[in-house]
């Protein structure tokens, strides 16, 4: 795939589902993705430093456990103080427990800055078609 | 057949002159090291404990040096926790002093400091392979335009490498480019940059530092510190076993493990870059005379520290003091003790308790070194101590649960001082070396 290909994958926070990562992982490099996948219990930093060292063009996060919001929160700014603010920034998972529906989910989290939010049970081919439109590859 | 073996400490010059075949040491001497006057002066003058029979035959001439400040390195890369590191551990691993550590782009104000720290060499890394070219490229440029004109191992985006080199051989004389020290995140890739620097190190370095007439008389083959190293890990090969080595000395203190380090109870995550099997790491705080004041700091506790700050503020005064009376000596102990809990503990690895939904897990960065079964300890503070075994156990004792150190290590001490020599005769003469192993290593039994 020409132009910028890598992402950087991981599960973040003290979340230790390992399973959807690895599916995850296996499908973006099927679909010609340089994946750099961090695993499991991914802090914020790690997810940043390792966007500066390999250039990458999106971060994907994914959060299983319900905490999603308390770990994503500050992402964005974080990404602008180290010089890579303008990255992609996809999350995905049960972001949240308690009653809230979807739409308000999607409205939180891009408010915190992330470009595109997904709902459980989203096929991995829905998000490489978003991903290859909005790097234009 | 015989082989001479050296090592020009900055204090002192030792010898080991060894019979090769059959392996047997024929005895060792040392003569204070003979900076002002060319480093031969004090070699010469070590030799003359040896008979003129006993220094006939020599067929193989080796040497190691720490003197005229040893190999000393400036790293560079970009994120301070991934390819600054890595760079760090490379340089390490070859037995260099590192001075300082650089992350993203260099400022006028570090290329200055940079000057003034004078290494003798340069590690530029940043970026993975494939991965961010800009950094390393704009502190290419940025070294080029400084006036800074040592040599420059490169061992970044490999990507970038080419152009990295175009950009420095414009004004700085030696360029070796090399392979990335972490071609991607989370690996680690020290051997080829360890090579590349001791290759610099022997074509270049030694004669900018006036140690080419050495080079030339005795075979200068590497830095002191990657000798000792060499020695461990010929141990480590020959007996299938995970070791450690304390070099406690006058300005530092080296510790050296080599074993995997990994996890060794389930429930426990792995995190941060991985660790080199054969690590090294050194404390240039932590030392028995030269380092006393920074010491100093890491035993505030003690009950006796006004005698010991006046004690120490005479070292200052007499660098080669050595203890007069049992009350010195005394201080000496403590001073050793503290040199070595310190080091082990900085070298090893540490646990952190997290609580997640799935119950409580471990998070282990650095090393495992728990279960490691054999400790050495070398270095005049250790070797010359009337009890080297009571030292290390007191170095060992179990303060911080959750550090890593080792537990239960059968302790050993190279009570003929030379590991260095056992180190230079690694490569070419490894059965020598191994039989020399053997008699160097004393056990002082388990902890």
């Amino acid at each position: 795939m020409p132009g910028n290909n890598r992402i950087v994958l991981g599960v973040i926070g003290s979340d230790v589902h390992a399973v959807g990562n690895k599916i995850l992982e296996m499908a973006f490099e099927e679909a010609g993705f340089k994946v750099i996948n961090l695993g499991v219990m991914v802090s914020q930093e790690e997810f940043i430093n390792a966007a500066i060292e390999s250039d990458a063009a999106a971060i994907l996060v994914s959060s299983l456990y319900g905490h999603g919001e308390m770990d994503c929160r500050g992402l964005r700014e974080k990404c602008q103080e180290a010089g890579i603010g303008d990255i992609l920034l996809y999350v995905g998972g049960n972001l949240v427990v308690g009653k809230r529906t979807f739409n308000e989910v999607e409205e939180l989290f891009k408010k915190m800055g992330f470009d595109r939010v997904y709902p459980p049970g989203v096929l991995p081919e829905v998000a490489i078609q978003d991903l290859k439109k909005d790097l234009g590859l | 057949m015989k082989a001479l073996l050296i090592d020009f400490g900055s204090t002192y010059t030792k010898v080991s002159l060894v019979n090769l075949v059959p392996p047997a040491l024929i005895g060792t001497s040392r003569a204070p090291t003979t900076t002002e006057t060319g480093l031969l002066d004090g070699l010469n003058k070590a030799l003359e404990a040896f008979t003129p029979e006993q220094l006939d035959g020599i067929a193989v001439k080796k040497a190691c040096s720490s003197a005229a400040g040893g190999l000393k390195i400036v790293a560079i890369g970009l994120v301070p926790e991934l390819t600054v590191k890595a760079a760090r551990e490379a340089a390490l691993g070859a037995g260099a002093r590192v001075m300082a550590t650089y992350a993203y782009t260099l400022s006028d104000e570090e290329l200055d400091e940079i000057k003034e720290l004078e290494p003798d060499l340069l590690l530029l890394s940043g970026g993975t392979d494939g991965g961010d070219r800009k950094n390393i490229l704009e502190n290419a440029a940025r070294i080029a335009e400084s006036g800074l004109s040592v040599p420059v191992v490169v061992a970044g985006n490999k990507s970038a490498a080419s152009d990295v080199k175009k950009i420095l051989e414009k004004r700085i004389p030696h360029v070796v480019v090399t392979k990335n020290v972490m071609p991607e995140i989370n690996v680690l890739q020290v051997e080829p940059a360890r090579q590349a620097i001791r290759e610099l190190y022997l074509q270049e370095i030694t004669k900018a530092k006036g140690l080419d007439v050495i080079q030339q008389e005795v075979g200068l083959a590497m830095p002191t510190p990657l000798a000792v190293m060499k020695a461990g890990e010929l141990l480590n090969k020959t007996s299938g076993k995970e070791v450690v080595i304390v070099d406690v000395g006058g300005a530092t203190t080296d510790v050296h493990s080599f074993c995997d380090g990994k996890p060794r109870r389930s429930g426990i995550v792995l995190k941060g870059l991985p660790e080199p099997f054969a690590k090294r790491t050194v404390e240039g705080d932590l030392g028995m005379r030269v380092s006393l004041q920074t010491l100093l700091e890491v035993i505030e506790e003690n009950e006796d520290i006004h005698a010991l700050r006046e004690y120490a503020n005479k070292i200052k005064r007499e660098r080669s003091l050595i203890a007069a009376n049992e009350r010195e000596k005394y201080f000496d102990r403590i001073f050793a003790t503290a040199c070595i809990r310190e080091a082990l503990l900085r070298h090893s690895g540490q646990l952190n308790e997290v609580f997640t939904p799935e119950g409580r897990l471990w998070i282990q960065q650095g090393k495992d070194l728990t279960e490691i079964d054999i400790l050495i300890g070398t270095g005049g503070a250790l070797v010359f101590a009337d009890d080297a075994g009571s030292l290390l156990r007191a170095g060992l004792r179990l303060e911080h649960p959750l550090h890593l150190t080792p537990r239960q290590p059968q302790l050993m001490l190279d009570h003929k001082y030379i590991l260095y020599a056992i180190g230079l005769l690694a490569e070419d003469y490894p059965e020598t070396a191994e039989a020399l192993i053997k008699d160097t290593l004393k056990s002082l039994g388990r902890i």
